[in-house]
């Protein structure tokens, strides 16, 4: 019983405070949260580049999965509304934007539903729209997606992700 | 897939076989006693740590300290109100989900029935939750370590100690570890404050410990628990990196390193089995999707950082071991997608296998394959020189069976009955597999789980809160599925130590022998897994072999 409370008290009290007083001693702004890497909804503001879809409102301190099996009929709607609200939005921008050639993470909930980064692909279609709606070429919008643009090891690991928060921010640094 | 995809695949494989030898090394000067401070060899001294048990005071120890453990996490769960760090100001958790919750952690499964954020203080996931986190994990590798000493042992009927063996564990292995890497962790972006939560210091441990309970609901999928795709790949080497040094700590242990390679590479082919049926089914589209008109792969429930190859590779991972945390959707998986992790629990999490318990298991299929084998060409069965005789296998048949008995019970429990269905969110096959899956899961001390099952617990509908049936029967599967293959362990550590070594002679079968990896991986296939075919087949394999959506 004794040793229970002492391993509390170590384990429980001395271990997370330590870790907490250096965390905030060395990393001070990544120990509270990097605003960055939570995604936002940029849906009211369509000159903006747009987030994944979410069906938690992208909350952060309440997170949820959506929870839909492959087969659900459900998600088979869910789908189909985040697709046509999609080429809703790009194709005046992206004319010859058919279904089939937009990338699956555009139109499918994240898990967290906060992910804040979507494909490079998925960017590049979107930069068309940004670029018009700003009256930016579209060569320094796409220069703007490639300094957000995350490639693990060199790009030997893991996909070409964009994070749309850090896009957005330096979009708006150009205005 | 891409070529990055399986590059990052096979680097991982690389990278955890590489630091097998060298933490194996490590644990094995540990439990040696070459390794000591001061400071930690006198609390050992405290606790009267030195003592031999034999099998029974060893069972005894841990069970007691179970208890304790269990009454100390219930009671700070219970009365989350009247403690401080607690930001959203949240109220105690009802007896049922305390209950779940409690046996969850002290059983090293971290079934989540509650969302982490919403419910739990941040003084709960500290002192509560987090010690948990290591004393489940240190207990369930003293009970190896003690296996390992048995199967060792020339002479004598004593196994160690449990208390010396769990404060060595925490001390010299868990702690340095969840240190160095939790700082680590810190740095890629995981948070660490008193106001939004001491989640790096809990994160590594979760993963290091084979724990799996997230902090925040989502889990690992949640930005603040594992923000790039390098923090993702950290947390994925932790997860396995005990499990699999213990194999090494077992071929030293015993005087034949390759003893502990031979179980390494059946470990091993299983789950790289695992992994490229996974890749290949996220990799395509599920009915869903193709119905909406979506092509390319099933991003759906995952995250972009991520990607499918480290999402495939997580959901194996946390389901060969019995880890749990996840950092993406289980229920958005494919049919095939959701059929591995499954059938990965259902193998009795023996593919390296939670902390300790997934080496004692393997042990145990390992024991039954030589026995089988024994049979099969007529000769007296022996594993490392020891005799196996009636009692050793009647419990192992009790340690190897019983938990796939439990777990089938309470599936086919919480189907029949109104009350149990109740739990259920999808309609169709995807019902019965979010029960099954449930069930598995508690079991077998996972922990992930198609979260949609009693998933009306989540924020949006709080007034839902726990459904006192599947809370009870969840942790009551829970205890069974841990103690009752503990005790069986433990009870032929004891019988096995007192045996003598027989010297190997030209008709021994030899156990370290690529043969011996081929009869341990069909034993593991035939014994535990074929149990749960047909319930498979009425789950996930209808949804992977149809396009009908439901």
């Amino acid at each position: 019983m004794i040793a229970a409370v002492a391993l509390t008290i170590v384990l429980g009290l001395v271990y997370p405070l330590a870790m907490t007083g250096i965390a905030q001693v060395v990393w001070p702004d990544k120990a509270d949260g990097d605003p960055t890497l939570v995604a936002r909804d940029y849906s009211e503001d369509a000159s903006l580049f747009q987030s994944r879809p979410s069906v938690t409102e992208y909350a952060a301190d309440a997170t949820f999965f959506n929870n839909q099996g492959p087969n659900q009929e459900e998600l088979s709607d869910q789908l189909a509304g985040y697709m046509h609200d999609y080429l809703e939005r790009e194709q005046p921008f992206t004319p010859d934007l058919v279904a089939a050639d937009v990338p699956p993470d555009a139109v499918t909930t994240s898990a967290s539903g906060i992910d804040p980064h979507i494909s490079f692909e998925n960017a590049e279609i979107q930069a068309n729209r940004v670029a018009e709606e700003h009256g930016l070429p579209l060569e320094q919008v796409l220069a703007l997606v490639d300094d957000a643009t995350s490639r693990p090891l060199l790009g030997l690991g893991g996909p070409k992700s964009v994070n749309v928060v850090k896009l957005n921010d330096a979009l708006e640094a150009q205005r | 897939m891409t070529a990055a995809g399986w590059i990052e695949i096979a680097l991982y494989i690389a990278v955890l076989t590489a630091i097998t030898p060298l933490l194996g090394a490590y644990m094995t000067r540990v439990y040696r006693g070459e390794l000591t401070i001061g400071i930690v060899e006198r609390s050992i001294d405290l606790l009267d740590g030195r003592r031999a048990q034999d099998w029974k005071a060893y069972a005894k120890s841990v069970l007691i300290s179970s208890a304790v453990f269990f009454g100390v996490l219930y009671l700070i769960l219970r009365t989350q109100g009247i403690h401080p760090w607690n930001p959203k100001d949240l109220d105690s958790a009802p007896w049922d989900v305390a209950f779940n919750t409690t046996a969850s952690f002290v059983t090293n499964t971290n079934w989540q029935f509650y969302a982490g954020e919403t419910t739990m203080s941040n003084f709960s996931q500290m002192t509560g939750l987090a010690v948990q986190n290591f004393a489940s994990a240190a207990v369930g590798i003293a009970v190896a370590v003690a296996f390992i000493r048995a199967l060792a042992a020339r002479s004598g009927r004593n196994i160690g100690n449990f208390y010396g063996d769990l404060v060595k564990t925490l001390v010299y292995v868990l702690l340095p570890i969840s240190v160095v890497v939790g700082l680590f962790l810190v740095s890629q972006g995981v948070i660490q404050s008193l106001t939004s939560g001491p989640v790096a210091s809990q994160e590594v441990i979760k993963e290091l410990g084979t724990n799996g309970g997230g902090f925040f609901n989502v889990n690992s999928a949640h930005p603040f628990e594992n923000p790039t795709w390098l923090s993702n790949f950290v947390e994925l080497v932790l997860i396995l990196a005990i499990p699999a040094a213990l194999t090494s700590v077992y071929g030293r242990m015993v005087g034949n390193r390759r003893q502990g390679w031979a179980i390494y590479s059946a470990m091993l082919s299983l789950l790289i089995v695992a992994v490229v049926v996974v890749a290949i089914a996220e990799n395509g589209s599920t009915p869903a999707m193709d119905a909406a008109g979506v092509t390319g792969m099933n991003m759906e429930g995952k995250e972009q950082r991520f990607g499918v190859a480290s999402t495939a590779l997580w959901v194996v991972v946390t389901t060969a071991a019995s880890c749990g945390a996840v950092n993406g959707a289980m229920e958005s998986l494919s049919g095939i997608g959701g059929l591995v992790p499954m059938a990965n629990m259902q193998t009795g999490e023996v593919v390296f296998g939670g902390v300790g318990s997934g080496l004692y298991g393997m042990l145990m299929f390992a024991i039954l394959g030589v026995f089988l084998s024994g049979l099969m060409v007529g000769r007296t069965p022996e594993f490392l020189g020891k005799k196996i005789e009636a009692r050793e296998i009647k419990l192992t048949v009790f340690g190897t069976i019983g938990v796939p008995m439990l777990v089938l019970v309470t599936s086919a429990l919480a189907i029949a009955s109104d009350d149990g269905r109740e739990s259920i969110y999808n309609s169709g096959p995807q019902g019965w597999s979010e029960t099954l899956y449930a069930y598995t899961s508690q079991g077998n001390n996972n922990g992930s789980a198609f979260a949609g099952y009693t998933g009306f617990v989540q924020p949006a509908d709080a007034e839902q809160f726990g459904i006192t049936f599947a809370n009870v029967l969840g942790g009551l599967a829970m205890i069974g599925g841990r103690f009752l293959p503990l005790l069986a362990v433990l009870a032929i550590a004891g019988s096995l130590a007192g045996k003598r070594v027989a010297p190997a002679g030209a008709g021994t079968f030899r156990t370290d022998s690529p043969t011996f990896v081929v009869v341990l991986i069909a034993i593991v296939l035939i014994v535990a897994l074929l149990t749960f075919v047909p319930a498979l087949l009425l789950g996930p394999v209808v949804q992977g072999m149809t396009d009908q959506l439901f």
